[in-house]
């Protein structure tokens, strides 16, 4: 059985990781859609920004989230004064690096979902009468569903792994934001934390290939109610 | 009456159309390639020329001069592609009714019952586009056109897809659009057999040197 503080953290990561998941879920979608329908200028540039997380060593943006959000950065404070918002050395900021680690899977799936409409189908529900919203939320969003379903469960997974940013953004606090990566890294630190740590990875490799089976179950299901055959 | 006087390029391609089309139905016959589908895409909206006007019953689709554009929603311009291009994710049924519902009650001039028996589909209606065959498609796609009822109907190339057998079985559905529900049409094909029997007039996009072309009346 699980201890208090090995439940806490698979609590905590459950909690993260959900919220993350529905923190990227709009704006993924959103630059998703924009990166593979629209030119603009810059378009390179922005792409590079936002899948810069995948490629940066996960402290790096987890510092940028100390300076900028941190008790002492420009946006901590303000936050902090308007809206009485903290995320250093909490759960909030725990999800707020999650997200800003995952949030490119988020994109790429979204992006990936909507390259492979055929533009075609959009059109004819233009030639029936369906303004832009109306093709978008009737053809283009369905349409998408399983790229959106995978990304989600991607963020999800991701987040649930998530480590450097997170402990160097928010530290390692029990019950606050000691999650299941932090927990292990904790655990293989402690002097008889071996049998803790081995408990942790198991659930972490249940975690991740539920979440895997899970995002497989559910593509194949929203290819079959969009009509996709496939081996 | 649809009015057409307008140039439309993009790259080395370049379209120049000056006709009046007013026939029940008009074929247009052309190679591959050499603007036939762009010109149905000018007409349904789909693309904007860059000069010149386009008029359907009087009412301005298009005029450079004045920088009118209506938007495809707007034109009440029905279009055939040449896959169908049914909606996936929705059953045949909800496929059929998808321009149906997006017009008022009173600009409804056919219901779904009349055009499901008039193109034989009723046995297709739960089906979803995927388990259809090609020429249940087409049916379907004609019948969705039908049912948004618009002041003219663009076919393009609707048969291409299909064998010998399954086009004679279809030919004779667009008669019965033509006799039953009064929309003109616009039929492009490469096949003049398909313009033997349906076209009442019957012009020609030349050559597929668009950048002298004109449609020519026969």
């Amino acid at each position: 059985m699980l201890t208090q503080p090995e439940w806490q953290a698979l609590i905590l990561s459950a909690q993260v990781g959900l919220w993350a998941t529905l923190v990227c879920l709009l704006p993924g979608i959103g630059c998703g859609w924009l990166l593979a329908r629209k030119n603009f200028f810059a378009k390179p540039a922005f792409e590079a920004l936002l899948f810069m997380p995948m490629v940066l060593p996960p402290t790096v943006p987890g510092y940028l989230l100390l300076v900028t959000f941190g008790s002492q950065g420009v946006a901590g404070q303000w936050l902090k004064t308007h809206f009485n918002i903290e995320f250093a050395f909490n759960w909030k900021g725990a999800v707020l690096a999650s997200a800003i680690i995952a949030f490119p899977l988020m994109v790429q799936a979204a992006k990936l979902s909507v390259q492979m409409i055929d533009r075609r189908l959009e059109q004819a529900a233009s030639t029936l009468g369906a303004n832009p919203l109306k093709v978008w939320l009737t053809v283009t969003l369905p349409l998408m569903l399983p790229g959106i379903l995978i990304g989600l469960i991607m963020v999800f997974s991701r987040s649930l792994g998530e480590f450097g940013a997170t402990i160097t953004f928010v530290g390692n606090i029990v019950g606050e934001t000691r999650t299941l990566p932090l927990a292990i890294y904790s655990a293989t630190h402690q002097i008889n934390g071996d049998a803790m740590a081995i408990r942790l990875i198991c659930i972490s490799l249940g975690f991740a290939f539920f979440a895997l089976l899970l995002s497989n179950i559910l593509s194949r299901r929203a290819e079959k109610w969009l009509g996709v055959n496939r081996a | 009456m649809l009015d057409l006087d307008f140039s439309f390029q993009r790259d080395d391609f370049c379209l120049h159309i000056c006709t009046k089309m007013d026939a029940p139905i008009t074929g247009i016959l052309g190679a591959s390639g050499s603007g036939k589908s762009t010109l149905l895409a000018v007409i349904a909206g789909l693309l904007k020329p860059q000069q010149g006007r386009i008029e359907l019953d009087g009412r301005t689709l298009f005029d450079a001069k004045t920088k009118t554009w209506i938007p495809p929603h707007q034109r009440r311009v029905g279009l055939v592609f040449q896959d169908g291009q049914l909606l996936p994710h929705l059953s045949v049924h909800n496929n059929l009714l998808y321009g149906y519902r997006n017009i008022a009650p009173e600009q409804r001039h056919f219901e779904l019952l009349e055009v499901v028996k008039l193109l034989e589909i009723e046995h297709l209606l739960e089906r979803k586009a995927n388990a259809l065959s090609g020429g249940e498609k087409q049916r379907v796609a004609l019948g969705r056109a039908v049912l948004y009822s618009p002041s003219l109907l663009l076919l393009d190339e609707p048969l291409s897809s299909l064998d010998e057998r399954l086009k004679n079985q279809i030919l004779p559905f667009f008669l019965r659009i033509k006799a039953e529900c009064k929309i003109p049409m616009i039929y492009v094909t490469h096949s003049p057999r398909e313009i033997d029997f349906l076209a009442d007039e019957q012009l020609t996009v030349h050559d597929g040197r668009m950048s002298d072309g004109q449609l020519q009346i026969k």
